[in-house]
């Protein structure tokens, strides 16, 4: 069980120039179109969201910051004015897949990944 | 530039920045607010929500953020603790002054504390901040660890009760005390009163009334409470909630008029005796009174701000102190004087002791006009019945007919339109807004929907009661501008959900990537892909497994996700008939993959707590010993109850139970706008509970009787009677067609109560469809049924069988590791979540 102060210190967002290691989690066929993934990196679970459409890819922390719990892969992935973005499935909170900030107004945060394709393996950046 | 200084950020402080901020001479002035406790201004109205928060962001009304950003100095724990008004100067505890020109008090108020002997012991608390709750809840669960349990309130009023119901939901035992013969004794009579006991007794909270409080004993913790009639009370902690003290020992102090029983002297400006000072909220003693609610504060911080902006806005005359009862698990209103019988007014009552329902209308004797009332059971006409008592509306001819309902007529309602309402009507009493600023804002262009009026006017952000008006108002306002009300269903499809229907029915758009093409755009949401793949389901049949990543997240994963996001099984057992060896299987099941199990409302077996990598392996169990998924997941049909029925029951009429089955089987994966449920019972006594369901069949003499559009839940609602004395055949042919008429032109997640509310011609029009086919689709509809029908199949059994499918059902991708962050804990002799 990850406390808040656990929580705070373990997921952090990472930018792409800060990336220390490009972690391999799969082929882009193993995850799903439009929908989200979940991924183990040490104690850390990473959902990764695959945008069909245009293409893109992103990855958060897997626990939801309202009530700390491990789902946010599985909520559903959409846009808000063009922001890409994932709604919680306990409460649909939802949340930038892009910086991360809450967009229904709250002050929660997620944090984010780089992801990158590379020969149809999937890679995410962490800088631990 | 002046200097503007607010004492207190409470509520009405926080009003008066947020007014100051917004006016068009903001930049004249520099303001500066105190605070005495930690956190910025926060909902005060909502503060027992925090219990089930955990968290008081939310009860923000603003984040620190927002004043940086309108450039008001904030500073929090800090205490303002005295004034000098020679020269204009104020002082805190931490030795800081400040000039001012204009200082504003909005001290709020505390609550009263009786000079009882005892008062100071361990475990006494009082209800009003942030910090009391959180005491209050780290006490009761100390007190529980040790296995005590009794709490009581002191004070049987709006707050006590909000208190009451606080500690009950905490787990305590709870009672509480009124000194009164009556609760809320200023806003009910004694039937009143009467009615609320007993509904509050019925949810586990004790009611002791006429009880004087002599002493708090205990030492050095509270252990009982002696009365003066030699009576006594054993309780391990109290919450006291007698009534509120406005704050106005800094005026005092600095020489300004306060009233003998309390409150700072203002006059219509809200001006205290010295013009420089004003006073807003509950520290106002304005008319010789106190008023313990928001929105005469909100007015009160408009006055102000309007004041020192030059304006002449002055408060109104009378103050409103209408109020509705939240959180007790029953509606109890009141609003203007609910009292009132004397040879200027009438009382009318209405009194139903076996519903729990109790109304009283106070008129003019002319019959002319609303004077005030309360409401206890039912408050859903509070809104309409405030409207013509605060705008002083001509009544009906028959004024019985508010709360009695018209009689015999066409079943309209007897409130008619928001729109016959004057212009000056109030309808959001929190911010005041009336009927012409929605309406203006419409018709003068500057708004063109319900989010930009709410933006604009702030109608409806406060309490939110109001909403329903302002939506009504909005919407009509609207039409009569020629305008079609279209509901969109949200941005990325500017269609409602029936044209959608009709539009990919036509064309048979195959997926909804390409709805999103030749229909939307962007990328969707989790607004318009269940309603979508509800479409696609209703239309084709297809099961949540085609396409996955558009179904909500509980049809995703083919299971309802719980608190700690695992998961629940429930298999479908039609009817509520059930095997023994059925029965054995799930015990056995659940006792493998240690399963949380609990016989649902619906007349069926839910499991719970298996991970996502579990539920196939689960259900591959199930599917063996003939179990097939109950769609308890997803919008579609739930269960069909039944009663026993005539096989066994010695009252049965007919085999109520063979019916059921016979209908849960043909629905069964039927995917609709909301859930569908159904019941049948065997003769009138309604063991089946059937007319609380969307459809409900009930047994008479010579066939069943159809009855349509009921619910449970939030707004319990009755099913109305479709036809009569049907057979078998009629009736399954008549259930056809209502669903998929439903089906068809149902807004998302509207059930079918709220779809007949709507229907234009209401339920008249519903049996000519229905019954006398007067739009000449039946046939078409019962094809349509019929085919969707013939093409269940389990989704369930799909996926267990299909590798692809099964992908799924994992926690990671990457690796077969479960979740190692999942806590349980023992509850009796199963297992449940850890709490939040
Ligand atoms: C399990 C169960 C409670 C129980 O332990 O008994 C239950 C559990 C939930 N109900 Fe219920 N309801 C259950 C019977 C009922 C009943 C009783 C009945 O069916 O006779 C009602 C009132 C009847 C009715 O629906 O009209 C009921 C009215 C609701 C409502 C309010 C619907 C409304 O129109 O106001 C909701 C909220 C909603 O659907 O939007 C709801 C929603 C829920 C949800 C789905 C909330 C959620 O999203 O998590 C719960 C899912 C828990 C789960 O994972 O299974 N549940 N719920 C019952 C499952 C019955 C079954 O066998 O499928
Ligand atoms: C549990 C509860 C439920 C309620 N429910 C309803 C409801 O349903 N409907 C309704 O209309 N009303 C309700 N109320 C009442 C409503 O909350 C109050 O009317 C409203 O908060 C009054 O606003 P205010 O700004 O005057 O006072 P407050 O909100 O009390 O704000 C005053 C603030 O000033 C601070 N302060 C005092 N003195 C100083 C000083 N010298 N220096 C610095 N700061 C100081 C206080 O610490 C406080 O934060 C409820 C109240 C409670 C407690
Ligand atoms: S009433 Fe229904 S939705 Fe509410 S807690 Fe109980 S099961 Fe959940
Ligand atoms: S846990 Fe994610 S929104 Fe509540």
């Amino acid at each position: 069980m990850v406390t808040m102060e656990e929580y705070f210190n373990t997921y952090q967002s990472v930018d792409p120039q800060n990336v220390l290691h490009w972690v391999r989690v799969g082929e882009v066929s193993d995850f799903p179109e439009n929908a989200g993934g979940c991924i183990k990196y040490k104690s850390k679970q990473v959902a990764v969201f695959h945008f069909e459409r245009t293409n893109t890819w992103y990855a958060c922390q897997n626990l939801c910051p309202h009530k700390l719990e491990m789902v946010l892969s599985r909520g559903m992935t959409g846009d808000a004015a063009g922001i890409p973005k994932v709604s919680c499935p306990l409460h649909k909170k939802s949340f930038s897949l892009e910086d991360g900030t809450n967009l229904n107004g709250e002050e929660y945060r997620i944090a984010t990944y780089p992801v990158k394709i590379d020969n149809g393996n999937v890679y995410i950046g962490f800088a631990d | 530039m002046k200097k503007v200084i607010v004492v207190g950020n409470g509520m009405v402080g926080y009003k008066f920045c947020e007014k100051l901020a917004a006016h068009p001479q903001r930049d004249q002035f520099e303001i500066t607010v105190f605070g005495e406790e930690p956190r910025p201004a926060y909902d005060r109205v909502h503060l027992s929500e925090y219990f089930s928060l955990k968290s008081s962001d939310p009860l923000l009304l603003a984040p620190r953020a927002w004043y940086e950003e309108n450039r008001i100095e904030l500073r929090t724990s800090e205490l303002v603790s005295e004034i000098d008004t020679s020269i204009k100067r104020i002082v805190t505890h931490k030795n800081n002054s400040f000039q001012y020109d204009y200082l504003i008090l909005a001290t709020g108020s505390s609550p009263f504390v009786p000079p009882l002997e005892g008062v100071s012991k361990t475990g006494v608390f009082i209800y009003r901040t942030i910090e009391d709750l959180e005491a209050i809840e780290e006490y009761a669960k100390k007190l529980q660890s040790q296995g005590k349990y009794k709490a009581a309130i002191l004070g049987g009023g709006l707050l006590g009760l909000e208190a009451a119901n606080a500690t009950k939901e905490l787990g305590m035992e709870t009672s509480v005390i009124e000194f009164a013969p009556r609760l809320m004794p200023r806003q009910l009579d004694q039937q009143a009163s009467d009615l609320l006991i007993k509904k509050i007794e019925s949810l586990g909270i004790h009611v002791y009334l006429g009880k004087n409080s002599k002493e708090i004993i205990g030492s050095p913790e509270i252990t009982g409470i002696d009365f003066h009639d030699g009576s006594s009370l054993d309780v391990d902690m109290l919450v006291i909630s007698a009534g509120i003290r406005p704050r106005d020992e800094l005026a005092i102090k600095a020489g300004l008029l306060t009233g003998t029983r309390g409150g700072i002297e203002v006059n219509r400006k809200m001006e205290t005796s010295d013009p420089s000072i004003f006073a807003i909220g509950e520290v106002a003693l304005y008319n010789n009174g106190i008023y313990g609610l928001v929105a005469p504060g909100y007015e009160m911080a408009g006055v102000a701000v309007d004041q020192i902006t030059g304006g002449e806005k002055l408060m109104s005359p009378t103050i409103d102190m209408s109020t509705k009862l939240k959180l007790v698990g029953t509606e109890v209103a009141s609003f203007g004087d609910p009292f009132l019988e004397n040879e200027n007014a009438i009382a009318i009552r209405y009194e139903n002791k076996q519903k729990g329902i109790y109304k009283r209308i106070n008129i003019s004797p002319d019959g002319s006009k609303l004077l005030g009332g309360i409401l206890v059971g039912d408050a859903s006409d509070y809104n309409n019945l405030f409207q013509l008592y605060i705008n002083e509306i001509k009544l009906p001819e028959d004024a019985e007919d508010l709360i009695l309902g018209a009689r015999g007529g066409d079943g309209k309602s007897s409130f008619g339109s928001a729109l016959d309402l004057p212009d000056s009507a109030q309808i959001c009493s929190c911010e005041s807004v009336s009927k012409g600023d929605i309406c203006g804002s419409l018709t003068s262009g500057t708004c063109s929907s319900l989010k930009d009026v709410i933006g604009l006017t702030k109608a409806s952000s406060c309490c939110g009661g109001c909403k329903p008006m302002v939506t009504e108002l909005v919407n009509e306002t609207l039409k009569s501008m020629g305008q079609e009300v279209k509901e969109t269903i949200c941005e990325h499809f500017e269609y409602s959900r029936q044209e959608l229907y009709d539009l990919v029915k036509i064309h048979r758009i195959p997926t909804y990537n390409d709805a999103l093409d030749q229909l939307g755009k962007g990328h969707g949401c989790e607004i318009c892909k269940p309603v979508m793949a509800s479409i696609f389901a209703s239309i084709f049949m297809e099961t949540a497994n085609r396409q996955v990543g558009i179904q909500d997240s509980n049809d995703r994963f083919l299971a309802n996700i719980q608190r700690n996001g695992t998961y629940s099984v429930v298999p479908r057992v039609p009817g509520g008939e059930i095997t023994p060896e059925k029965l054995v299987v799930l015990g056995q099941v659940a006792k493998k993959y240690d399963l949380y199990t609990k016989i649902t409302g619906g007349q069926r077996i839910d499991l719970f707590g298996a991970q996502l990598h579990e539920l196939p392996l689960i259900w591959k169990e199930l599917i063996e010993a003939g179990f097939e998924s109950g769609h308890a997941y997803g919008k579609s049909l739930r269960t069909v109850k039944s009663c026993v029925g005539s096989t066994w029951c010695r009252y049965g009429m007919h085999d109520s139970v063979s019916f059921a089955i016979q209908i849960e089987e043909r629905y069964k994966g039927l995917r609709s706008p909301h859930k569908l449920k159904g019941g049948v019972s065997g003769c009138i006594r309604e063991c089946a509970e059937a007319r609380g369901k969307d459809f409900g069949i009930i047994a008479v003499e010579g066939g069943w009787n159809l009855y349509v559009c009921g619910n449970g839940g939030a707004n319990p609602k009755h099913a109305v009677l479709l036809a009569s004395q049907l057979d078998d055949e009629t009736c399954i042919k008549y259930l056809d067609r209502f669903l998929m008429f439903y089906i068809r032109t149902a807004a998302p997640l509207m059930r079918t109560a709220p779809w007949l509310d709507k229907l234009d011609g209401g339920l008249d029009y519903l049996k000519k469809v229905v019954v006398e086919d007067s739009l000449g689709i039946a046939e078409e509809l019962e094809n349509e049924m019929e085919e969707l029908v013939n093409k269940f199949t389990c989704e369930w059994k799909e996926a267990i069988e299909s590798p692809e499918m099964m992908k799924r059902f994992k926690h990671f991708i990457n690796t077969d590791d479960s979740n190692e962050e999942l806590v349980f804990v023992p509850m009796r002799e199963q297992k449940m979540p850890k709490p939040w």
